[in-house]
């Protein structure tokens, strides 16, 4: 318990005066180095959940403590990193100024911003970059200054909604390599969301299927292969086999997939 | 960087300035020979628009009382522009903090913009002394409130709802959000507002010289002009006031070029 990074209890939350309900009797442990996986069709409150965990959206009922304080608690005292589907970066700011926006918000000293920016730029491979502005980098690129920029203050939890959804597919492939490693070397917990059953499971150490209206949890899926994963995990025939269990999952809750 | 573009920052050679300036050179060129040849020929009085060689004489002529009066119009304009766009980006930024205040206010806003500015010039004489420049001053910057509190207003409140979250996430109190997030947005929009504002100070600061003001203001030399039938001198007046207006313009352009560096209507400007 006491090593939960993330735990919620009975979470709902309904939209409006009686409207929509986004989600519903949401039960979800998130242990320390875990990488979860929430999965599901649009309208399934996986992006709502991942918010409701960030404390950008309140529950309506229900429990949620990060890093056993409440979410609240948790967002003001900075306990988390966000990467969102689009990269979210400032255009006024350049690469390196993007990146060191946590810290100085915290209130780090040039010096220390500068040295951090650097680490940054090469754990995302993107030395040399730190004057460019975010119209001059590509869309992969700029989702690499993001995920810098949500590492900068080395929160234990990364929050990742749909971050390469918007991405061809050989850039996703690659970013998902990058950001795997970046797990490995920084030990942070990472929920991420995503609509790609084979990016769920290539990434995670739990998959989460959700269905929608309203959107609850109806099965989760330990990803049993091997650690680090590599280019012979997306042709392991266990990958296809958990490929196929998620799927019969999310055809299970009439999902569109 | 090599697997970078360089981004088309690089000037353009020669050739290519040209063939973009030829075509607005020869239409000036073009304009100048209409008013000086063409006009007289289909016999266009001089009362109602004299020849430009004419004016450009009278010009040379009465120059130093010109160029003082335009002088003298001009600090009006920019005093109001100041006033009026200071005052207009301060209520932005409380109309945008306040919402409630904001949607109070904003339909009172949208009817004193509706009532014609220029119907009150002679009630500012009133107010604050016909020789005043004062008079003038809060003509121009009436004027020049509405378009950027409007648009300062949006460009504070346009901001992307992820942007905001990002805020969120790090527990940004409003103040930081507004400093490092909702004003930098407004800058294209404050910006263009600031242009227009210039064009309108210069509206403003003419228009109320017509009222009455110290003789020398440029206003008061063309209403004189035209009274006195010196129609030459009178558009003399009107070429320093353009003059002046286009520089406050350029003025304005340029200063938002040096500041928004980044932005996407700068950067199509470069390419």
């Amino acid at each position: 318990m006491s090593d939960s990074v993330v735990s919620a209890k009975g979470i709902s939350k309904t939209f409006g005066k009686g409207g929509v309900t986004a989600l519903q009797d949401i039960d979800l442990e998130v242990g320390r180095g875990e990488f979860v996986s929430l999965i599901g069709p649009s309208g399934c409150g996986k992006s709502t959940l991942l918010r409701v965990i960030g404390d950008l959206v309140e529950p309506s009922a229900g429990e949620i403590l990060v890093n056993g304080k409440t979410a609240h608690r948790a967002r003001l005292d900075r306990d988390y990193g966000i990467v969102f589907q689009a990269a979210v970066l400032y255009d006024w700011r350049t690469v390196a100024k993007n990146i060191s926006l946590p810290l100085e918000l915290v209130g780090w000293g040039r010096a220390q911003r500068s040295e951090r920016v650097a680490e940054m730029l090469k754990l995302v491979e993107l030395d040399g970059f730190e004057r460019h502005y975010p119209w001059q980098l590509s869309g992969g690129m700029q989702q690499r200054v993001s995920i810098a920029r949500a590492l900068s203050f080395s929160p234990a939890l990364l929050l990742m909604d749909e971050p390469f959804g918007a991405l061809d597919e050989m850039t996703r492939e690659r970013l998902n390599d990058e950001l795997l490693r970046i797990w490995t070397e920084t030990g942070s917990t990472v929920i991420f969301v995503t609509h790609s059953i084979a990016e769920a499971v290539y990434l995670s150490t739990r998959v989460v299927v959700m269905s929608p209206r309203p959107g609850r949890i109806t099965s989760v899926i330990p990803i049993d292969l091997p650690q680090p994963r590599t280019v012979e995990t997306r042709e392991d025939p266990r990958y296809f086999e958990l490929v196929t269990e998620v799927r019969e999952a999310l055809h299970a809750n009439g999902g569109e997939r | 960087m090599s697997t970078l573009a360089q981004p088309a920052r690089t000037s353009r050679g020669f050739g290519d300035r040209t063939r973009t300036w030829a075509p607005v050179v020869a239409v000036f060129g073009v304009g100048l020979v209409l008013w000086q040849w063409v006009l007289p020929l289909l016999g266009i009085e001089r009362y109602l628009l004299p020849p430009l060689w004419d004016v450009l004489q009278a010009f040379w002529e009465f120059r130093s009382e010109l160029l003082s009066g335009g002088w003298i119009t001009f600090k009006e304009a920019l005093g109001g522009f100041v006033l009026g766009c200071g005052a207009a980006f301060l209520s932005a930024l409380a109309l945008a903090r306040w919402r409630p205040l904001g949607n109070a206010l904003m339909p009172y806003m949208i009817a004193a913009n509706a009532v014609p500015i220029v119907a009150f010039a002679p009630i500012t004489n009133a107010w604050f002394g016909t020789l005043s420049p004062w008079s003038k001053i809060v003509i121009a910057a009436v004027l020049c409130f509405f378009p950027v509190l409007v648009n300062t207003l949006r460009g504070l409140t346009s901001v992307r709802p992820e942007s905001l979250e990002l805020m969120r996430s790090y527990a940004a109190p409003q103040r930081v959000v507004f400093r490092r997030v909702r004003i930098p947005n407004s800058l294209p929009f404050v910006f263009s507002a600031l242009k227009i504002a210039s064009v309108l100070a210069m509206i403003g600061a003419v228009v109320g010289d017509y009222f009455g003001g110290s003789t020398e203001a440029l206003g008061v030399q063309i209403v004189s002009a035209v009274s006195l039938a010196q129609y030459e001198k009178a558009w003399a007046a009107i070429l320093v006031a353009s003059a002046l207006g286009i520089l406050f313009y350029a003025a304005v352009a340029l200063a938002e070029r040096l500041v928004l560096g980044w932005h996407p209507s700068i950067r199509a400007g470069v390419e």
